[in-house]
């Protein structure tokens, strides 16, 4: 039991994951003697070596696109992109190549590797540095993609995303890097691939994972304040959706707000909402509503206040819900 | 065009012995500091002008009133960048990526380029945009965060910064294959013939994009420079995490010339440059120029150099200044006397002020003006949500809060 950061969490699941498994490599951009951009991987290079902690070119296709072949031979790479405009150039290799392998091979192969990306705006930075993209690997087939919230997570998931067999896209929440809490690395984790109730409520539930989710508790302390209990899921896991855990909640609350960054237009919302619909329609109260970013590019710094829910657009979306 | 530095890494007329061929592949690339004798140089790092056949013809009509203004560019656009890295430091941008060291690199290749020319630039390219005419402080909006660049592009054709890195080196090349296309290469006409050049770094000559651009150059025998500054790190990866032959040789593989210049030396880059620009405007295709330089400061203001290299190779640098150089062989030459250099830092002092004044009086965007410029017709989904955002700040009105 100790209390971290996400970084450190994430950073001393990577070191498990590596030494328990000598076929762990890491590889990235400037993740050795710098530890990455943020600090993710720091110290790992001095410990397990260039071998397993690798420098990699600047080249992003090259990244996943070599990290596809260790795979193959029996590795089990993570590979860090350095910030999440940045997956692009590898975009073609993860939904083409990532994704297809398996079925491709009519599951003679597996490709069990991990893609981390930061994601997600807040930390003032300029173009390409704050985008929500999960939508895009979400909607592929054949992959999984998570995301994680806190310290706990960050520890545990990471692990457990490397173990899987299939391939991950990893997406941890850059502006909370920093925020600390407990971590049991004695306790069995929870399953990856299930969402948690953080917060029990009552009134409405509201949906979020990431970044969003210290939002949404926030945005449920306020409203507690004002006698509204509002239920808090973190999704955690965005393909596949744990949509049990999700409708169970909804049918309990009968409202539900789904909030991210993204752009709401074709977003994890949309689907979740039109999942809800078909499974409970006759436990909602009020239409799902979303909370999101605008359907526009990311703004400049100056702007992304204005452009990213807070506490304030949830719970006006809350009263909304309630005023159905 | 005649190039040294691609016939002396060419075949051997007699076919090589097994051992000298393995001892080439693992031939270590040069060490940091020294650019190798393929590199080109008109002015050592004490200012002493060096004699080169093939590029004196370059610099031999300058006058020293167009010295004096390579010194003057090079003393104001370290100015501009010292006040922005100050600015960053006290919170008024959020990111600086600081040129300190690459001036001359940037200095001796946009003052190679005609006006009709076209530059493609990463994000450092501070001093390029300068001798475009770019003023300054549209630079500081994008790490201000006050905007994406926001310039136009094609008022001094100096091309928007580009931070996904090596992407403009690809629109650098289509821009070229449309100027052949406008038939405005090898018209003989000095005011029509035009060229292009694309800035990027070390790090960028990894990406797929960048290897892209030069099979397109190539084939199509496009009129661009690539012109990589060679600054020996991507954030704290050194060269030899992207590459293991010298760059400047990379070209050749390609099908087109390849030049190592001293980046630190304005006139040997300017004499380079405008050896590479006027090939491709004439209609000899593509040149990769490496200016051979170094990053003097942080990757950005985010970024601490102490973690990954060690500060003597610094101190190796420091001796190479570009500035220090230039000045040596002014005042050697008796092209600038105490008053210039006075009148000079005087000039700076007053450029620094007018950034620094401008910098804090730059609007912030209004909050619905990023609803604006997405599209260039009327789209129903960006203008309900821009009502909807008034409709909700409406609400707040009164509340004294927002
Ligand atoms: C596609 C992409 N990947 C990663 C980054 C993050 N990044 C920004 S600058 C940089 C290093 C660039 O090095 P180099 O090309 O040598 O240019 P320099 O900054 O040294 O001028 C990296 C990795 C990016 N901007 N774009």
């Amino acid at each position: 039991m100790g209390t971290m950061t996400i970084a450190k969490g994430i950073n001393n699941g990577l070191r498990a994951a590596m030494e328990r498994d000598p076929k762990v490599v890491l590889m990235g951009e400037d993740i050795g003697k710098l530890g990455g951009v943020f600090r993710v991987t720091d110290g790992l290079q001095k410990d397990f070596g260039e071998e397993r902690v690798i420098d990699t070119p600047l080249a992003e296709a090259g990244i996943v696109g070599t990290a596809i072949g260790m795979a193959l031979r029996g590795y089990r790479p993570v590979v860090e992109i350095q910030f999440d405009g940045f997956i692009y150039p590898a975009f073609d290799h993860i939904v083409s190549q990532v994704a297809k392998m398996r079925a491709r091979s009519l599951g003679k192969v597996k490709l069990p590797m991990v893609i981390r990306i930061p994601v997600g705006g807040g930390i003032g930075a300029v173009e390409h540095h704050s985008e929500s993209n999960e939508a895009y690997f979400a909607h592929t087939a054949g992959l999984k993609v998570v995301c994680c919230s806190n310290a706990e997570d960050a520890y545990w998931m990471i692990q457990q995303a490397i173990e899987s067999d299939d391939p991950v896209l990893f997406y941890e929440p850059k502006r909370r890097y920093w925020d600390k809490g407990e971590v049991d690395e004695a306790s069995a984790p929870r399953p990856l691939l299930a969402a948690q109730v953080c917060r029990a409520g009552t009134d409405a539930t509201l949906l979020a994972y990431g970044p969003m989710v210290k939002t949404c508790l926030q945005a449920a302390e306020a409203a507690a304040a004002e006698g509204k209990e509002l239920e808090v899921i973190d999704l955690r896991t965005l393909s596949p959706l744990d949509l049990d855990t999700i409708a169970a909640s909804v049918e309990k609350t009968g409202r539900a707000v789904v909030v991210h960054e993204a752009s709401t237009f074709l977003g994890m919302g949309a689907e979740i909402a039109a999942e809800l619909q078909q499974r409970c329609f006759y436990h909602l109260e009020a239409p799902v509503l979303r909370v999101g970013g605008y359907n526009l590019p990311y703004p400049p710094s100056k702007l992304e206040e204005e452009f990213l829910p807070d506490l304030d657009r949830v719970l006006d979306a809350v009263d909304r819900s309630l005023a159905f | 065009m005649s190039d040294n530095a691609v016939a002396s890494s060419g075949a051997a007329t007699t076919s090589p012995a097994e051992d000298e061929v393995l001892a080439e592949l693992t031939a270590p690339v040069p060490e940091v500091g020294d650019g190798g004798p393929e590199m080109v140089q008109l002015l050592t790092p004490e200012g002493q002008r060096v004699e080169n056949t093939e590029y004196d013809e370059y610099v031999k009509d300058l006058t020293d009133e167009d010295l004096r203004g390579f010194y003057r560019d090079l003393v104001l656009i370290r100015r501009v960048d010292a006040e922005a890295t100050a600015l960053q430091r006290q919170g008024e941008l959020g990111i600086w990526a600081s040129l300190l060291g690459q001036e001359a690199a940037q200095v001796g290749s946009g003052r190679a380029m005609r006006p009709q020319d076209y530059a493609f630039p990463t994000y450092r390219e501070h001093g390029v945009a300068w001798c475009r005419g770019v003023n300054p402080l549209n630079l500081l909006g994008l790490f201000r965060g006050v905007n994406h660049g926001g310039w136009d592009p094609n008022e001094k054709n100096f091309h928007l910064y580009t931070i996904v890195i090596g992407a403009q080196t690809l629109h650098a090349t289509g821009y070229a294959m449309g100027i052949q296309r406008d038939g405005a290469v090898g018209t003989g006409d000095p005011d029509r013939d035009s060229a292009v050049i694309a800035y990027f770094g070390d790090g960028a000559s990894a990406q797929g994009d960048v290897n892209e651009a030069f099979v397109y150059a190539a084939v199509n025998n496009a009129p661009v420079v690539f012109f990589c500054q060679n600054n020996q790190w991507a954030i704290s990866e050194p060269n030899e995490r992207q590459t293991r032959i010298p760059l400047y040789q990379r070209a050749r593989g390609f099908g087109f010339p390849g030049v190592r210049v001293d980046g630190n030396d304005v006139l040997a880059v300017y004499a380079v440059a405008t050896q590479a620009l006027n090939a491709a405007r004439s209609g000899q295709g593509p040149t990769f120029v490496e200016a051979y330089t170094y990053r003097m400061g942080a990757h950005t203001t985010s970024d601490d150099p102490t973690k990954y290299r060690v500060s003597a190779e610094v101190e190796v640098w420091k001796h190479r200044d570009p500035i220090e150089r230039l000045k040596a062989y002014l005042v050697h030459e008796k092209m600038a006397d105490h008053d210039f250099f006075e009148a000079l830092d005087r000039e700076a002092d007053e450029l620094a002020v007018a950034v620094r004044e401008g910098c804090l009086s730059m609007p912030d965007p209004t909050p619905d003006s990023m609803f604006d410029h997405i599209y260039v017709e009327p789209h129903p989904v960006v203008e309900a949500e821009r009502r909807e955002f008034a409709a909700y700040h409406a609400g707040f009105e009164g509340e004294g809060s927002h």
